[in-house]
């Protein structure tokens, strides 16, 4: 066996990278609950991957016969059922882990210097992963599937000049149609897979050339064992960190399982009952909505009201509230990381972006009409569908979080930060 | 740190509480009796869908030998379910041509293989049990839960006819109480002069069924559609309790495991 491996490590650096990232990557010891979500995102990314491969053998993209070939998974494909409930299942649950995975950056500071680099891979794995379920929720070709890709694809037509030409070139025709379902596919099982893999790679490369934060906010390499070199509170990633994910990974497929087996529909959030209807380019739904993860960008999105004669001021608000987030390491100017040494104010703030983000989440899901029109008889609102007002307030707030960070921040009443990590 | 995980658990509970929208009056429905194990019920759905559905609908992603899922053998499916020269492994196709179709009902009636995933159960019992006489439509028949629907009354034979009562209130409350306490099918809307009215549906002239006998023949033929909407429903919960089972064993290894490694870091 260890002959095997000389023979090896001679010729590719297989204990080398064993080392560097498992058996001596030194992670802080501190780790709690937020932290199992980065290689629950890796979990999520081969299950799609595993459960794709699977339904592309019985997948037809084809317009005349991808709603039946999805149904044909669902009957008479062995197990068919469980990997297509895998996959839908799976791409919600990827954008619950990721959603959780950033907010813990966001309560402890891993965008801050040294991780920059490492938190816009991380965006774009965002970004990357946003495109691959709207391409990926096409194929199924239902209702929501086409009315939902017909409304997105609209929206790149309300950029000036250029606007509809560029519709038809995504879509490669006029509307939604064939063509538009094979480029999505192509789209969806190699294209942005690829992309999301070695974006995947960048990001992990990245964490470990720096090292991971954790919920102290402060850097594990300024006290090393002068003997060994190894940071003093830092723990070799294996074991101490695979036998702890292991914990996390059952206690995760639990949940995952529970919806697959018991709730695949989610109530409707996860697979929506519109989208057992076949594609209909005739007959519009009375309610388009995208699926949840896309929520709080399409209340946005419908908050911004149109202005010199088009609409594409509400593209560019939910443009820049995605892209945003790529810009948070140079915003924040906090003297601490971790929000247990930040003051009242990243709190206060922290707490106003959660909340819009959450309810404009909601109000993404409903009609606008849903909490029905201030009186007519009131001073400018009078008329106006209530939440499409306080849907504009959210926006405001999402974007306050952001734009005033580096005031707040710097003026923020921090406390001290310790010297070496904490367990709490 | 607690604060935020309380703000962000409210705000969860208030994605969850979606509220239903609804055309036309505010429907309360009865709920689908229907039990997804009570192979009896399929069976009698199954016969019924065959004689009083299949005519116009067809289900075509679902196999006629799928059945023996519900207790059925081939052979009973054979000769009791097929009437066509359709094989034993074909899909559930309808013999009406699709342009007759059109030309009849104005829109060809829709496959339901999938048709309670989209509806749900209790739309569908509600339906079936909601039709009523109603001479201005071009059928002779109306629909409570889907107005003007294009669908004549085919179970009319075994229900009967009933007609739609509208009884006034003075208010919504008075109207939401009569309704609540009618523990059937009904609707409620608003009337002329600030006025409630409640809609019901009251027998006119017998069928060959009592009104029990037939809402358990309709609650079958639900439970049959949502059988054929999800044919591997059963099997996935049962596979999903001893998924479960296991994750809950491999849980007590994983943190003994774990428990074992840590104790050198804490």
């Amino acid at each position: 066996m260890s002959k095997l491996l000389t023979w090896i490590d001679d010729r590719f650096p297989l204990s080398t990278l064993w080392k560097e990232h498992a058996s001596e990557y030194y992670a802080p010891k501190n780790f709690n609950f937020w932290y199992y979500f980065g290689s629950l995102a890796a979990l999520v990314l081969v299950l799609q991957i595993v459960t794709g491969i699977f339904l592309t053998m019985n997948y037809k993209p084809d317009a005349t016969k991808a709603f039946e070939s999805v149904e044909y998974i669902m009957r008479d494909v062995d197990w068919g059922w469980l990997i297509r409930y895998m996959h839908s299942t799976g791409a919600s649950m990827f954008f619950v882990v990721v959603y959780l995975h950033m907010f813990r950056g966001l309560l402890y500071g891993s965008f801050r210097k040294p991780r920059e680099l490492l938190w816009i891979f991380g965006c774009l794995i965002y970004l990357c992963l946003m495109a691959e379920a709207f391409f990926g929720y096409l194929l199924p070709w239902g209702q929501m599937s086409y009315w939902g890709a017909q409304v997105i694809v609209n929206l790149f037509s309300s950029i000036p000049v250029i606007g509809d030409g560029l519709a038809v070139w995504i879509r490669g025709d006029y509307t939604i149609s064939d063509v538009t379902l094979n480029r999505f596919f192509a789209f969806h099982v190699i294209a942005l897979p690829l992309v999301l893999l070695g974006l995947v790679v960048a990001h992990i490369m990245a964490l470990h050339e720096v090292g991971s934060n954790n919920p102290d906010g402060i850097e594990i390499k300024k006290f090393k064992d002068p003997a060994t070199g190894h940071p003093l509170d830092g723990i070799p990633f294996h074991p101490y960190y695979t036998v702890k994910d292991l914990v996390g990974v059952v206690v995760f497929l639990a949940v995952f399982s529970i919806i697959v087996f018991f709730l695949p529909e989610m109530g409707g959030y996860f697979l929506e009952a519109n989208n057992f209807i076949p594609a209909n380019p005739l007959q519009t739904p009375e309610h388009i909505a995208p699926v949840w993860y896309f929520t709080p960008y399409y209340a946005m999105l419908r908050a911004v009201p149109s202005a010199m004669g088009t609409q594409v001021w509400g593209v560019i608000v939910m443009g820049i509230s995605v892209l945003i987030f790529f810009a948070l390491p140079w915003l924040d100017r906090g003297k601490v990381k971790s929000i247990r040494y930040r003051g009242r104010t990243y709190k206060i703030w922290l707490a106003v972006f959660v909340v819009c983000f959450l309810v404009l989440g909601y109000l993404g899901v409903v009609p606008i009409t849903v909490w029905g029109q201030f009186p007519e008889s009131w001073p400018i609102l009078g008329g106006a569908d209530k939440a499409t007002v306080i849907a504009r307030f959210l926006t405001i707030g999402y974007f306050l979080f952001f734009l005033l960070m580096p005031w707040y921040t710097a003026r923020d009443k921090t406390l001290p930060e310790p010297q070496r990590v904490t367990w709490k | 740190m607690k604060t935020i995980a309380c703000i962000a658990a409210l705000a969860l509970g208030a994605l969850a509480a979606v509220p239903a929208f609804a055309e036309g009056p505010h429907l309360l429905m009865a709920p689908a009796p229907g039990h997804r194990l009570d192979d009896e019920s399929l069976q009698r759905g199954a016969r019924d869908f065959a004689n009083y559905c299949q005519g116009c609908h067809s289900a075509k992603y679902m196999r006629y030998n799928r059945l023996t899922d519900i207790g059925l053998t081939e052979d009973d499916i054979k000769g009791n379910l097929i009437f066509g020269d359709a094989k034993i492994g074909d899909t559930m196709e309808v013999a009406m041509p699709a342009a007759d179709a059109k030309a009849w009902f104005g829109n060809p009636p829709p496959d339901l293989s999938v048709e309670a995933r989209v509806r749900g159960t209790a739309w569908l019992y509600n339906y079936l049990i909601g039709f009523y006489r109603d001479p201005k439509s071009a059928t002779g028949w109306n629909n409570l839960v889907f107005p003007n629907v294009g669908m004549p009354h085919v179970l009319a034979e075994l229900q009967g006819q009933r007609k739609l009562v509208e009884t006034e209130y003075e208010d919504q409350q008075q109207a939401m109480g009569a309704a609540i306490a009618a523990k059937t099918l009904v609707g409620v809307e608003p009337a002329a002069g600030g006025k409630w009215k409640v809609l019901s549906l009251s027998n006119e002239s017998p069928g060959s069924m009592s009104q029990v006998a037939f809402e358990s023949t309709a609650a079958d033929i639900v439970n049959y559609l949502d059988y054929i909407a999800e044919p591997s429903k059963n099997h996935r919960i049962r596979i999903g309790i001893i998924v479960l089972l296991f994750l809950g064993v491999l849980f007590v290894v994983a943190y003994a495991l774990k428990h074992e490694y840590w104790r050198d870091v804490h």
